[in-house]
């Protein structure tokens, strides 16, 4: 089927949303969203919105930008951070006035709370910038976002996948998406198209990322020739739940929660002795690593605690009562009296799609945009993360540049016209599902992709050797190799999900394939991307971004500088 | 352990009527039904079709009949069923496949509630100003995932038209919400033949939710605020 929209919004987490908020009503948008919008993983953030509202306590976003680029180990781009953390403040308010249930203080306006790595006065000491209500924010931000976007009235193809993204004579004209439902394959023609599909934690075994977040519109874009950057840049958040990788909020630590080691020790305090358990995330998952390896695990084990049992009964309930409900519902535990298990869970993916601070897909050193076409959101790399992201900064980023990429399209649609699609455009698509549909091979998706992540955690996790991810690309070609005798039970054309997730593992072993290669080629380590066999950050090789691309010849990488504006990188004590 | 799944099974290319499949699972007492969901999925049978995404209850994708009663495959733990588990997908919504079904006419109804923010006063240069009391009376409905665990357990949705539980929880985060200004236009939506009469209090609802809202308390909140505006 052949559908005709200014602008197609591909995903409908915050970012696709927040972008088809400025579009609803001043142009015809399309939103295609692979689960029902209300089911995206913008709903599983927990703990804040970062912005330097200065409602509880004295805060300015210029701190919020140093904290921003020194979390990120200074591979941030300076001129989007500052974006970032000017346009927060602003899009928070926004974000209100549509009617979204912060928590409030007691003269009724939003609170704020600590979160790790925010702090006053460039590093003094923690600061209250977290916007939130209890642990649910990035639910709230996700129901505020469909809420208003119903409002607008904006089109919604609900439980449509991706497929292809269509590129004409270097212009962006659509793309091909699959109803779940009944199998049929739609062309969506447009003007512009905005990347928003999200993350790929299901690269790796121990994530805290939803099944879904497979990395699709990152994988087709990597396969239509577009760059990707720094995607060797991946967060494990240090407070997963045991073995499965459910998220405990850094909220927990902002409220005062600490970690503990199989001795009880208070352990960052050797590790970060100004912020302690608010350090970066890079910093304390590592920590918790070195604990372990040190054979200071509970029991010798791979885990450590997370004690909330010192803070008052009323802040746990009230402030923290999803993760409440997930320890006593997963563990049979109370956080209210007893330690919690927990390890670094794979979390978010700094790199991406290169953009620019308007959302426009960039496809080389010079940042050329590709006329047409944006991303936003984690399938993006702006790069405002850098190294390392900051908790709280995700959702700033989704409501930032999703709504800084929305408007710019609206002015790309108002300036042009319709690029003529070429030829049959969806006969890639349809060769890919005609070809899982039918090819006869003795291999299980299933046993592929646990394969996948168990390589890349092993290899591609907190800590990497050279020799390591050698042996991790060895294994991706092995299992490329096994992917192509794949055999599918399910030959049904109506909401094939063995298919779905049959096209979903060939996107992971793409973003695998980038991962890998990007990561054997820093030679340092800077933020998430620890090399044990270069353990030092070096700035004078290595303040680049990394681009990777699929070429004829294989994969290439390039490098561009890292914008600098207003702080020379320093080195990263906290 | 060793568990035996009895699920619904319904593919409209092949079968007439659904019908029930056996499928044995080796599993920890400690998984979700959705492991040994995706279990037999990824490798026993991969023709099993059902929605799932966060695993860990807040997407709502997973809602499904459970030995009988809604709930969400990923919120609950094999030990708490024992050894035999029959599921089968919610009542009350055409059965797309299998443990899939149509979801449209709940949203339809979710979207009937004008479920936004409608506030047409300029807002401030800042945030409106609402006091923790105020923010406190409509926070047990903003939870709601729209999972329709509520709505597909309320014996009246099964027999009659009405806008179910899940449509008024939404409804009422709105209602109480000391911002909003549209109350009279959603209190005559609710107030009509398919609005909140239809409600019998019989608290299924309420058990079904998975995010422990008190759902038919909210629904006689409205009750009550279409009796008090109107008297």
């Amino acid at each position: 089927m052949y559908h005709r929209f200014d602008a197609v919004i591909v995903g409908a987490g915050g970012a696709g949303l927040m972008a088809a908020a400025q579009l609803a009503g001043q142009c015809n948008v399309a939103v295609i969203s692979k689960l029902y919008p209300v089911r995206s993983h913008t709903g599983a953030a927990q703990g804040g919105i970062a912005a330097a509202l200065g409602n509880v306590e004295e805060d300015h976003w210029i701190w919020h930008m140093f904290d921003t680029v020194k979390g990120g180990d200074y591979l941030v781009d300076q001129d989007a951070a500052e974006v970032l953390a000017r346009e927060a403040i602003d899009a928070i308010i926004e974000l209100e006035h549509w009617g979204f249930p912060f928590n409030r203080t007691p003269d009724g306006r939003i609170d704020q709370r600590r979160f790790g790595g925010h702090t006053r006065n460039f590093g003094e000491g923690p600061v209250r910038r977290a916007c939130y209500a209890a642990d649910r924010t990035g639910h709230m931000i996700l129901q505020t976002l469909y809420q208003t976007a119903l409002k607008k009235q904006v089109t919604f193809f609900d439980e449509f996948m991706m497929l292809d993204l269509l590129l004409t004579d270097g212009v962006c004209t659509g793309v091909v998406a699959m109803d779940i439902e009944t199998g049929e394959l739609h062309i969506f023609h447009a003007k512009a198209v905005l990347l928003a599909t999200g993350g790929f934690g299901r690269v790796y075994k121990v994530t805290s990322n939803a099944l879904a977040a497979t990395g699709d519109g990152v994988a087709i874009a990597f396969r239509r020739g577009i760059p990707l950057e720094d995607m060797e840049f991946y967060q494990f958040h240090p407070t997963g739940i045991y073995k499965m990788g459910i998220l405990l909020s850094e909220a927990c630590r902002g409220e005062g929660g600490i970690l503990r080691n199989g001795l009880g020790e208070r352990f960052m305090e050797r590790y970060a002795p100004t912020l302690l358990d608010l350090a970066p995330r890079d910093m304390v998952s590592r920590a918790i690593y070195q604990e372990i390896r040190a054979g200071r695990g509970v029991d010798g084990k791979d885990y450590v605690w997370l004690d909330l049992t010192h803070l008052p009964p009323e802040v746990i309930e009230t402030k923290l009562p999803d993760i409440t409900d997930f320890v006593r519902t997963y563990l049979g535990l109370d956080p209210v009296k007893d330690l919690i298990p927990i390890q670094p869970t794979a979390h978010y993916a700094m790199g991406g799609i290169p953009t620019d601070v308007d959302g426009r897909v960039t496809i080389d050193e010079q940042n050329t945009p590709i006329p047409g076409l944006y991303a936003a959101g984690e399938c993006a790399c702006v790069s405002v993360h850098g190294a390392n992201r900051l908790g709280t900064n995700s959702l700033v980023d989704l409501v930032v540049f999703g709504r800084r990429a929305g408007r710019h399209m609206l002015t790309f649609v108002q300036e042009n016209d319709f690029h003529p699609l070429s030829k049959e455009p969806d006969y890639r698509a349809r060769a890919e599902v005609e070809w899982i549909l039918e090819n006869e091979g003795t291999e299980r998706v299933a046993t592929l992709r646990a394969e996948l992540q168990e390589a890349m955690m092993t290899d591609a996790g907190v800590f990497r050797t050279g020799d390591g991810l050698k042996r991790l690309q060895q294994k991706l070609g092995e299992l490329r190799t096994r992917y192509s005798q794949i055999r599918i039970d399910d030959k049904c054309r109506t909401f094939n999900m063995e298919l779905v997730e049959a096209i979903e593992l060939g996107f992971l072993l793409d973003c695998a394939e980038a991962i890998a290669a990007s990561a054997l080629a820093r030679e340092e380590s800077r933020g998430a991307h620890y090399r044990e066999d270069f353990p030092a950050r070096d700035d004078a090789n290595w303040l680049k971004h990394t681009l990777i691309a699929r070429t004829s010849g294989g994969l290439q990488l390039s490098y561009k500088p890292v914008v600098i504006t207003r702080f020379e990188p320093k080195e990263r004590v906290y | 352990m060793q568990v035996t799944l009895r699920i619904q099974r319904f593919n409209p290319e092949t079968d007439s009527k659904p019908y029930y499949r056996e499928y044995t699972v080796e599993v920890e007492p400690t998984d979700r039904v959705l492991d040994a969901l995706n279990y037999i999925k990824w490798y026993q049978d991969g023709t099993l079709t059902f929605r799932r995404s966060c695993a860990h209850g807040v997407c709502g994708s997973d809602a499904m009949r459970i030995n009988g009663r809604n709930r969400l495959a990923c919120k609950v733990l094999i030990k708490d069923l024992g050894p035999k588990i029959t599921i089968e997908p919610l009542l009350g919504f055409r059965i797309i496949r299998d443990l899939v079904v149509d979801m449209e006419p709940f949203f339809a109804q979710y979207r009937g509630v004008m479920p936004y923010l409608i506030n047409d006063e300029p807002p401030p240069v800042r945030e409106r100003l609402q006091s923790p009391e105020e923010r406190a009376i409509y926070d047990d409905t903003t939870k709601c995932i729209l999972c329709a665990c509520c709505t597909a357990a309320c014996p009246i949705f099964w027999t009659t038209e009405w806008l179910g539980p899940a449509a008024i929880v939404n409804a009422h985060r709105f209602l109480f919400d000391s911002r909003d200004r549209a109350a009279e236009e959603r209190l005559a939506i609710l107030n009509q033949k398919f609005g909140v009469w239809r409600c019998r209090t019989i608290f299924n609802c309420t058990e079904a939710c998975p995010r422990g809202i008190q759902v038919t308390n909210a629904i006689e909140q409205v009750k009550r605020r279409i009796l008090f505006e109107q008297s």
